[in-house]
C-alpha cells in the first residue's frame, strides 16, 4: 500500500510539470497583454517596456517558465497586474470556492445517494420513474438557466435569499449556489447509485446476507451500498476538480469571489501570473483528490487493497 | 409521484432555514445624513493611485477621495477653480498657480504646493510606472524624466518650481491655452506625503482630501468609504458615506438592486434595457457621456491612404443607418453621432450639431455612388475588427456591416472580424498590423474639444493609432492652442475638425450614454459627463 502511494505521488510529478508548461504556453500565445492596461488608447512605450520588464515579459518564454517555475516552489507565485500578491489572490479566492465545493459535495452524497439507494431498491415503480425523470430535466437544462431562475424566483420574487453571495461568504449563503452547482452531477449522482444498487440487488451474497436472517438495513448499509459505492466514489472524486475548477458560471450568477470568478478576471486581462498560479493549484487539487479515490477503493474493497 | 414530492419539501425546507438567517434584506439601516449608500463597482484594473488610474472604476474611487486644482462641474462639465485661487498666465506657456488656503488631507497634513509638484513628479517619472503619466508631457523636462527610450536622467520635471507653501510655477514646453482646464483630471490630484512614506500601506488604505475617506478595504470585493467631517470643501457628502460592492457580473448587480439589496448601478446591463422602465421607472438615469465610438481606419496599409480613399471612407459613413442602430441594437442609450466631439461639451465648448452634416446622414444613393467613384472597397472586402471579449461588439459590428452590405448591394462587402481578447486586440492596433478598419472608442480625460481631437488625429499623437497625419490639421491644432482667448480657440479646433470630415479620417459612430438606475432609498441621483454618479450629492431618504 505504502509503495503504492509512493508510485502515485511520483507519477503526479510529470502530469504537474506538463500541464503547468501548457497552461503557460496558451496564456502566452494570446499576445501581449500589456497592450490592454492603458484601455482604449496606445501605452506609452515607455511605460509598456518598464511594465513588461517588471513582470518579466521581455525574456523569451521558456526563461519565463523557468524563472516562474523556479518562484513557485519558493512560495511565490508572482503579482497580478493591479499590484495584488498572486497568493494573497488565493487566500481570498480558494476559501471560499472550498466551502462552495463542499456544500456541493455534501448535496451530491446525501440528496443523490439517497435518491439513488431509493430508486435503486424500488425498479420499475412510480417512484423511481419520476425521479428518473427528474434527473433527465436536471441535466438537460443548462446550470446557468437553473441557477438564473432560482435567483430570480427566490432571491428576487420571494425574498428568501439574497441574490449576491456577500463578499464573506458564510456557509448559509452558499446553499443555493452550492445547490445549483451540485445539480448536474447530482443527477448522476442518483443514476450511478441506482444502476449499481439493483444490479447488486440481485447479487448472490446479498441473497445470502438475507438468508442469514441480516436486518434490512444492515443488508443494505453493509453489504450493498458499499459494493455499490465505487463507481460513484470514482465519480465525486474526480467531481472534487471539476467543481473547483468549474464554478465559474455559478459563482458569476451568484456573485461569488471564487477561484471561477479570479480566473475569469485572469484569463480577460491576461495575466499570466493569476492564470497560471491558479491552475496550478487546481492541477494539484485534482491529482490529489485522484488519488484520494484510489485510496477509498482500498477501504471499500479490499480485494483492491492488496493487489 | 413520491419521489418529486420528497424533493419538494427538501427545497422548501432550506428555503425556510435560509429565511431565518439569511433574509436582513437592505443594507446599513439608518437613512438621512447618516445613510449608506451601497453601490455596484468592478474591480480595477490597476493599483489605486491618481497618475495610474485610466479607467472608469479606479476612477469613481479617485472623484471621492481626492479634489485637484479645478473640479468639472457634474452638470456642465465646466472646470472651476477647486483648490486653486488662481492660475496666472501671460504667454500661455508660463502658469503661475496659487493653491487656497485651509485645505488638509484627512489625516491632517496640510495641502500645499509642494504636495502637487511632489504629486506630478512622481506621475511623471517612468521609473513609478504610471500609466498617466503622459498627462504631464506638455511641462518642459517631461523628456528628461520620462524618455521614450532608456533610463530617465532627471528625478524631476525641470518646468514645475515650488515658490513658496501657496505656490508654484509651471512653464510648458509649448503654447497650450486652455491647459488650466485640464488640471480637473484626476492624475494631477496632490499627494500626501504618507504616500511617498509608507507606499505599501497608502496603497492598501489611500489617504485623500476629497469628500470622503477610506474606512476599510477589502482588495476585489468592497470598499467602504465615510464621509469625512473635516472637509473643507463646498461640495461635502449629502451622505454618511458609499460602500462600493465589487461585481462578478452587471447583470447580478442588477438583480441586486431590484430585490433591495443595492442602492445604485451605474452599469445597466444590455440585456436587461428592455425591462428597466417596467423595472425601475423614473429611477433610471440614461445621459450623454464623454464617449464617442467611431470607426478608424488603417492608414499605413497604402491601399486606404490613396487621394480617392477619402471618398470611399465618406461614402462608408453615409451607408451606417446610425438612427436604426442605435434605437434597435441600444435601445436610445446610443445617439447618433454628428460630429467627431461630445455633447457634454456644449456649443460653447465646440460640440456642433451639424459638422458632420451630409457625411454621417443615411444616405445609401449617395453613399454607393462616392464608394465607386473613390475606386471601391481597397481589397474588395471590408474587415471590420473588434474584441470580442467585452460589450455588444458584435452586434453592432454586424448591424453595421449589414447596413453597408444592403448599401452595395452585396452580402459579403463588409464583414466583422472578432478579436478574441481586449489586450491581443489593443496589440494588434499598436503593432500596425489591422487588416481593415477597426473599432475605436474614445472616452475624455476632461471635457475640452482639445480632447477629442489632437490626442486622436494630431501627427504621431498617442492615441493617433491609423496613423493618420494631415499637415492643414496639425497647424490649425497648434494655432487653437496658442490662441488665448477660448471661444477663438475653440472655433478654430472646429476648423480642424471640419479637415477630419473632408478627409473622413475617422467615421463617427454615435455618443455613449451613461446609463444607471438606484433604489427607492435614494434620491438626487445623477451622472457627471464622465458617466460616474455624482457620489457625495446622493441623498438618502
Amino acid at each position: 500500500m505504502g509503495r503504492y502511494v509512493i508510485r502515485r505521488l511520483l507519477q503526479m510529478i510529470p502530469v504537474f510539470f506538463g500541464a503547468t508548461l501548457l497552461i503557460f504556453l496558451m496564456v502566452n500565445v494570446m499576445g501581449d497583454p500589456i497592450a490592454g492596461l492603458c484601455g482604449d488608447r496606445q501605452c506609452d512605450p515607455a511605460t509598456a517596456a518598464q511594465l513588461r520588464k517588471e513582470f518579466g515579459l521581455d525574456k523569451p518564454v521558456w526563461q519565463q517558465y523557468l524563472t516562474y517555475m523556479g518562484n513557485v516552489f519558493t512560495g511565490d507565485f508572482g503579482t497580478a497586474f493591479n499590484g495584488q500578491k498572486v497568493t494573497e489572490l488565493m487566500g481570498e479566492a480558494f476559501p471560499v470556492t472550498i466551502r462552495l465545493t463542499i456544500v456541493a459535495i455534501v448535496f451530491e452524497i446525501v440528496i443523490g445517494i439517497t435518491l439513488g439507494v431509493i430508486t435503486g431498491l424500488r425498479r420499475g415503480r412510480p417512484v423511481d420513474t419520476s425521479v428518473l425523470l427528474l434527473t433527465l430535466v436536471v441535466i438537460s437544462v443548462p446550470t446557468f438557466v437553473t441557477g438564473l431562475i432560482l435567483q430570480l424566483l427566490l432571491g428576487v420574487e420571494w425574498g428568501v435569499i439574497k441574490p449576491a453571495v456577500s463578499p464573506e461568504a458564510p456557509v448559509n449563503e452558499l446553499l443555493i449556489p452550492g445547490l445549483v452547482l451540485a445539480s448536474v452531477s447530482l443527477a448522476y449522482v442518483t443514476r450511478l447509485t441506482r444502476t449499481s444498487i439493483a444490479e447488486n440487488a440481485r447479487s448472490d451474497y446479498v441473497r445470502t446476507a438475507k438468508a442469514k436472517g441480516l436486518p434490512r438495513g444492515r443488508v443494505i448499509s453493509r453489504h450493498l451500498l458499499r459494493n455499490s459505492l465505487i463507481p460513484v466514489v470514482t465519480f465525486i472524486g474526480t467531481d472534487i476538480g471539476a467543481l473547483m475548477g468549474g464554478a465559474i458560471v455559478t459563482e458569476r450568477i451568484f456573485n461569488i469571489h471564487g477561484v471561477g470568478y479570479q480566473l475569469y478576471q485572469g484569463i480577460l486581462r491576461q495575466n499570466t501570473q493569476t492564470v497560471v498560479g491558479f491552475v496550478t493549484v487546481l492541477v494539484i487539487v485534482f491529482l490529489l483528490a485522484n488519488l484520494l479515490v484510489d485510496l477509498l477503493y482500498a477501504v471499500l474493497d479490499p480485494r483492491i487493497r492488496y493487489a | 409521484m413520491r419521489g418529486a414530492t420528497h424533493a419538494r419539501w427538501a427545497a422548501c425546507a432550506v428555503a425556510l432555514a435560509l429565511a431565518a438567517t439569511a433574509c436582513g434584506g437592505g443594507s446599513d439601516s439608518g437613512g438621512g445624513a447618516d445613510g449608506i449608500v451601497s453601490s455596484s463597482w468592478g474591480d480595477p484594473q490597476n493599483p489605486l493611485e491618481p497618475a495610474n488610474t485610466n479607467e472608469v472604476q479606479g476612477g469613481k474611487v479617485l472623484d471621492m477621495l481626492f479634489r485637484g486644482l479645478k473640479q468639472y462641474d457634474p452638470k456642465t462639465g465646466e472646470a472651476k477653480d477647486m483648490l486653486a485661487e488662481k492660475i496666472d498666465t501671460t504667454d500661455s506657456t508660463n502658469f503661475t498657480v496659487t493653491v487656497k488656503d485651509g485645505w488638509t488631507f484627512s489625516n491632517g497634513e496640510k495641502v500645499t504646493a509642494k504636495s502637487f509638484v511632489d504629486a506630478w513628479n512622481y506621475g511623471a517619472n517612468l521609473k513609478n510606472n504610471q500609466k498617466n503619466a503622459y498627462f504631464f508631457g506638455y511641462i518642459e523636462g517631461y523628456e528628461q524624466v520620462h524618455p521614450e527610450q532608456g533610463q530617465p536622467t532627471a528625478e524631476t520635471l525641470s518646468g514645475l518650481k515650488v515658490v513658496d507653501d501657496k505656490t508654484f510655477t509651471v512653464k510648458l514646453s509649448q503654447k497650450f491655452s486652455t491647459w488650466p482646464d485640464t488640471l480637473g483630471y484626476a492624475a494631477f490630484s496632490p499627494l500626501p506625503s504618507a504616500f511617498f512614506d509608507d507606499h505599501a500601506a497608502w496603497l492598501s488604505k489611500p489617504v485623500g482630501n476629497g469628500p470622503y475617506m477610506v474606512d476599510s478595504y477589502a482588495k476585489g470585493s468592497k470598499m467602504s468609504m465615510r464621509k469625512w467631517d473635516g472637509y473643507p470643501g463646498s461640495d461635502k457628502a449629502q451622505n454618511g458615506g458609499v460602500d462600493l460592492n465589487v461585481y462578478t457580473d452587471n447583470n447580478t448587480a442588477y438583480t441586486d438592486l431590484t430585490a433591495g439589496n443595492l442602492d445604485l448601478v451605474d452599469d445597466v446591463p444590455a440585456s436587461q434595457l428592455k425591462n428597466v422602465q417596467a423595472d425601475l421607472g423614473d429611477r433610471y438615469i440614461n445621459t450623454p457621456a464623454g464617449i464617442i465610438q467611431a470607426i478608424a481606419f488603417p492608414f499605413y496599409d497604402k491601399a486606404w491612404n490613396t487621394p480617392g480613399a477619402a471618398k470611399v471612407r465618406t461614402g462608408l459613413s453615409m451607408a451606417i443607418n446610425r438612427e436604426q442602430i442605435t434605437d434597435t441594437i441600444f435601445q436610445k442609450t446610443r445617439t447618433p453621432a454628428k460630429d467627431w466631439t461630445s455633447p457634454v461639451l456644449g456649443a460653447d465648448g465646440g460640440f456642433s450639431e451639424t459638422l458632420c452634416g451630409d457625411a454621417c446622414t443615411y444616405n445609401p444613393t449617395e453613399a454607393k455612388k462616392l464608394i465607386t467613384e473613390g475606386g471601391g472597397i481597397p481589397g474588395g472586402r471590408l474587415k471590420l475588427s473588434y474584441n470580442a471579449d467585452s460589450g455588444s461588439h458584435k452586434e453592432w459590428v454586424d448591424a453595421v456591416c449589414n447596413s453597408i452590405n444592403n448599401v452595395l448591394g452585396k452580402d459579403t462587402a463588409c464583414v466583422g472580424n472578432p478579436v478574441g481578447t481586449f489586450a491581443d486586440f489593443r496589440n494588434q492596433i499598436g503593432q500596425h498590423k489591422m487588416p481593415g478598419p477597426f473599432r475605436a472608442g474614445w472616452q475624455m480625460d476632461y471635457p475640452l474639444i482639445q480632447n477629442f481631437l489632437q490626442p486622436l488625429y494630431y501627427t504621431k499623437a498617442s492615441s493617433n493609432d491609423g496613423l493618420w497625419s494631415n499637415p492643414e490639421f496639425d497647424k490649425l491644432v497648434d494655432e487653437a492652442n496658442a490662441e488665448s482667448d477660448t471661444k477663438k480657440a475653440v472655433e478654430t479646433f472646429q476648423k480642424a475638425e471640419e479637415v477630419v470630415r473632408d478627409q473622413m479620417a475617422a467615421i463617427p459612430l454615435w455618443y455613449q450614454n451613461g446609463s444607471a438606475g438606484y433604489s427607492e432609498r435614494v434620491s438626487n441621483v445623477s451622472l457627471n459627463p464622465f458617466s460616474v454618479p455624482v457620489y457625495n450629492e446622493i441623498k438618502v431618504n
